[in-house]
């Protein structure tokens, strides 16, 4: 129910989008009004969201530790997986991000036998699929940037050269646009298929997916199938970015589409789950050093307490204490 | 709002806006080329003179997003099936030929093909098996 109420709402805003784009006076507001406000949101409420992390205090050290930390000497000290020295968190923290550490040690639980035992094991769709996705994700933005630099760098036109090496058909086949389709196909259908990762999934987990999709399969249908103007296309972001922009009649509605939905991605990415981008380098429970044993970490909160000592306790009742029998410190 | 751990935050944001604002400052205070793509070579005029009109084997339209799949088309059908002759959507009948066809017209692969390409970055195969016309460099006049 949840999925197909963020498929329709895709869906929907796709529609909205090909419909509007196709009245002519409409064009202007989906090539350029919306894609601007959408950039502005989002640069916006990236740095908003990381300005409100930051402004709660990380006064102790929280990490997760996953392997020894460091002690004696003679105690061979995990670097990275509980590093003790701002280096070692950097190469936890692009472990982390880059390849997704954590989530290689998914493990899945299972009772065997007569269901009094309990057994591990390797769980690395998980992980080996949000590779894929996330990667291509990343390749598929940096392709794009050809819209947007009249001279197309040599190194994005080595990228794009790897992406369609295998040389299929004409325009080239990018094996990115596959690796997107299908993982995040399989992310998808893990969502529905697992019952207890159905039982947790929200539309903030479907909407985003099909947003995704819908994004990767306008941008597929254009490339392959319905074709836009896309010289028209790179004109209108060269003008984007110069703010200078021109809407030509020859860019297909498949491209307002496409285009709409990514302003709606834009919009959303600050405001949902989707910040993990900026989140993932702000965990307290990865980016912090394990040296808690090597330095005194003090609360910045701390307000002075009043303490009454023992010292100041026998001074104020010696002479009580003394006629009661009891043992005091000083005479 | 206090910000705690101002150095890492700041300089994250600094390079999460560096990242995202690329294309605006990278493009800044360049003027945005314009494209000038001919098609009055002296073959296309001829064929104008002789025809009263222009065309292409295919409407401009169709020829402008789907040229790349029509000549993937062609150097199958020649290469693996022998056959030169194309019916076009026009009912007119071609020589399905990259250098004694297209390029019998647009003899201006600088100003026809290379125009858009070179804007787009894209780097067709053609010319990895024919072998690239000769053109003459273009005087400045």
């Amino acid at each position: 129910m949840k999925a197909l109420v963020s498929l329709i709402a895709v869906l929907l805003l796709a529609l909205i989008a090909y419909a509007g784009a196709s009245v002519p006076a409409m064009r202007f507001l989906f090539g350029v009004v919306i894609p601007y406000a959408a950039f502005i949101i989002f640069v916006v409420g990236m740095v908003v969201r990381i300005l409100k992390w930051a402004s709660s205090p990380v006064p102790f050290r929280i990490p997760t530790t996953t392997g020894q930390q460091k002690s004696l000497p003679w105690i061979k000290h995990s670097t990275i997986e509980s590093p003790s020295t701002g280096l070692g968190v950097i190469a936890r923290m692009a472990l982390e991000v880059l390849f997704f550490r954590s989530l290689f040690r998914n493990l899945k639980t299972q009772q065997v036998g007569d269901g009094t035992q309990v057994a591990y094991g390797e769980a690395k769709w998980l992980w080996a699929a949000g590779l894929a996705f996330h990667w291509s994700f990343l390749i598929i933005l940096v392709r794009h940037m050809r819209f947007f630099i009249e001279q197309v760098p040599a190194a994005i036109q080595m990228i794009e050269g790897l992406d369609s090496f295998l040389q299929i058909g004409a325009p080239l086949f990018y094996m990115t646009d596959a690796v997107i389709l299908a993982s995040v196909t399989y992310l998808f259908i893990r969502r529905i298929g697992i019952p207890q990762v159905k039982y947790i999934s929200l539309i903030a987990d479907y909407f985003p997916l099909f947003l995704i999709l819908g994004i990767a399969v306008t941008g597929v249908l254009m490339r392959y199938f319905t074709k836009t103007d896309i010289v028209s296309v790179k004109v209108l972001a060269m003008g984007l970015i110069s703010f200078n922009p021109t809407v030509a009649e020859t860019i297909s509605p498949m491209f307002f589409t496409h285009l709409f939905l990514l302003s709606v991605l834009f919009v959303y990415f600050p405001m949902s789950k989707l910040v993990h981008m900026a989140g993932v380098f702000m965990s307290p429970t990865r980016n912090l050093a394990n040296n808690s044993r090597m330095k005194r970490h003090v609360n910045p909160w701390n307000y002075p307490v009043h303490v009454h000592t023992y010292e100041e306790y026998e001074n104020d009742f010696r002479e009580k204490m003394k006629g009661a029998g009891l043992p005091v410190e000083k005479e | 709002m206090k910000i705690y751990n101002k150095g890492p935050v700041f300089l994250g944001i600094v390079i999460f806006l560096a990242l995202a604002l690329f294309p605006f400052y990278n493009n800044f205070g360049k003027a945005n080329k314009k494209l000038d793509i001919k098609t009055d070579t002296p073959a296309i005029l001829e064929y104008e003179k002789v025809n009263g009109k222009k065309e292409c084997v295919e409407p401009k339209a169709y020829m402008r997003g789907e040229h790349m799949v029509l000549i993937n088309n062609w150097r199958d059908a020649v290469v693996r099936d022998d056959n030169r002759g194309y019916l076009s959507s026009t009912g007119k009948r071609w020589n399905m030929s990259l250098q004694n066809g297209c390029m019998q017209c647009h003899s201006n692969k600088k100003k026809f093909c290379d125009e858009c390409h070179n804007y787009m970055a894209v780097k067709p195969f053609c010319w990895d098996c024919h072998i690239q016309p000769v053109e003459k460099e273009e005087t400045q006049s």
